[in-house]
């Protein structure tokens, strides 16, 4: 099989205030894939995914990008690599227009003049908010911030998204946007989420994360129907949803701005 | 949640003042601020020739009148100490009404109530007919330490978020039947302002880590707010008012907040 995008081995961290959050974690994601990241809260999902960029320095065990060790010689190419959407969109845009929150990754990757400007739109097209460019992000809604949050990462043409609770607190048509938007990139993705139907749309495979190791990797259908599995690693289904009465999957929507890419 | 259009303190508009230069506008004021602070006591017909020309620049923005009078409240603690005064000055005493007062007192009065009001009036005026990104633009381009600027744009990225922030602290304290009526109850909001510096501290260090996710090293990107290439097609969608030199703002997150004090 070919080099995953994700490699982490063994990966254990404390914090400096002693608390230990990864007891020797894992996980490898390969091109292509979909996966989701699953944990009650205070698994150590957060710390896992600050360790996949290197802002997190490791404690022991590795973490490899597509064959790239995260280490500090090449934390530039690490975070071009590994594209993180935080939480919060207005944690990820602080800057005063739509245009300048998008531009600063890529800038930084030292894209200058109208590459910038082409990276710049083509992100803001893949989700659908390039007539907002000039705005400032304040004046957009929560959905369309979190939309150009995702933007502000892929004008940094990253190997591998990583999203943050990425339907938390959308409204359920701009959850729906989102995921859309998602289907339609053709890029892998690892998705740390509480919501299951989220989970079971987007993601062929998930992971759960619990007391800092995973306790269980497969398809998303099998772990949440593993009734006692979810409930030994406090994991729960919203009420009335269940998996086993669910239509498969969509696929990759036809994308505006993407090819189809290949899946697996 | 979400925040209106625009700045509250800016009116939207298309006069000659809105046109100008920001930093132009920040020279303009600062220069009439410092003959206004030099003119000395009974000159008072400078005093009338820089009210009229003030009274000039505020029509010629037409910004309505009732707009800047409603903000011309944080003139209040000025107004206060103007009052006071006649009362507490020495000298020579004026009988006014049954009171006496100190006639170097009351020119005091009114000399501070007139240098304060034309710095409020030109001051609204300047925030009135300047979008914030331009402003902040006009400073970098008069030279101000660019760390500063970029403090100045964290504070108006992050005001909407941090005043929000606030609201729903106070809405959530009265939900629970706490109203600050008198003194007793100020120990419950210092600790509410503590509360809100330790957030937007956290908020701080959380913007930090997105900016170093994407590659932040410390270097200040300059002017991502407009294309890059040369010549391309224009810009001016939504809601941009057209001003060719809207800024760009880079790091110190940390110092997003006014320095407040630790809980």
């Amino acid at each position: 099989m070919s080099t995953p995008v994700l490699d982490v081995r063994g990966l254990a961290y404390a914090y400096p205030d002693g608390h230990q959050a990864l007891f020797g974690v894992d996980l490898h994601v390969h091109r292509g894939e979909r996966v989701a990241l699953l944990g009650p809260n205070g698994a150590g999902k957060t710390t896992l995914v600050l360790h996949l960029n290197g802002i997190l320095a490791a404690g022991a065990g590795t973490v490899a990008v597509s064959g790239l060790p995260v280490a500090k010689e090449h934390l530039q190419e690490i975070r071009r690599r590994v594209g993180v959407v935080f939480q919060d969109p207005d944690d990820q845009l602080f800057l005063g227009s739509v245009r300048a929150d998008v531009a600063f990754g890529p800038h930084n990757l030292g894209l200058r003049g109208a590459e910038l400007d082409a990276r710049v739109m083509t992100a803001l097209e893949q989700v659908g908010m390039a007539e907002h460019v000039d705005r400032p992000p304040h004046h957009l809604s929560f959905g369309q911030r979190r939309r150009v949050a995702v933007a502000t990462v892929l004008a940094m043409q990253p190997e591998v998204l990583v999203l943050d609770e990425p339907s938390s607190n959308l409204d359920p048509a701009s959850r729906r946007e989102l995921a859309d938007i998602l289907r339609s990139l053709d890029v892998t993705v690892l998705m740390v989420t509480h919501d299951m139907p989220y989970a079971l749309e987007l993601c062929e495979r998930s992971v759960i994360l619990h007391d800092g190791t995973i306790v269980a990797d497969g398809s998303t259908r099998d772990l949440l129907t593993d009734d006692a599995l979810m409930a030994r690693h406090r994991l729960e289904l919203p009420y009335g949803f269940d998996p086993r009465t669910v239509g498969p999957a969509p696929g990759r929507a036809p994308a505006p701005a993407a090819p189809a890419g290949p899946t697996g | 949640m979400g925040a209106g259009h625009g700045h509250r303190l800016h009116f939207h508009g298309h006069s000659a003042l809105h046109r100008a230069a920001a930093h132009h506008k920040v020279l303009a004021l600062l220069g009439f601020m410092l003959v206004v602070v030099a003119t000395p006591r009974g000159w008072w017909w400078a005093y009338l020739a820089e009210g009229v020309l003030l009274g000039g620049v505020v029509l010629a923005s037409r910004v309505p009148l009732g707009f800047l009078a409603r903000r011309m409240v944080v003139e209040t603690p000025v107004l206060v100490f103007a009052a006071l005064l006649p009362l507490i000055a020495h000298g020579e005493r004026v009988d006014v009404l049954g009171l006496s007062l100190s006639r170097s007192g009351l020119e005091g009065a009114a000399l501070l109530l007139v240098k304060a009001t034309f710095g409020v009036v030109a001051g609204l005026t300047l925030a009135a007919t300047t979008e914030p990104q331009a402003l902040l633009a006009g400073l970098a381009r008069l030279r101000l330490p660019h760390q500063l600027v970029q403090i100045a744009a964290f504070m108006v990225r992050y005001l909407d978020v941090v005043t929000d922030e606030m609201r729903r602290m106070r809405v959530a304290r009265e939900a629970r039947g706490f109203t600050a009526r008198d003194p007793r109850h100020w120990g419950v909001l210092a600790r509410s302002v503590g509360a809100l510096f330790i957030r937007s501290y956290e908020r701080g260090e959380r913007v930090h880590l997105a900016m170093l996710a994407r590659g932040y090293d410390g270097r200040i990107p300059l002017d991502l707010d407009r294309p890059q290439a040369p010549a391309v097609a224009p810009r001016g969608h939504g809601h941009a008012h057209g001003h060719a030199h809207e800024h760009a703002a880079a790091p110190v997150p940390a110092l997003l907040t006014a320095p407040a004090e630790h809980a």
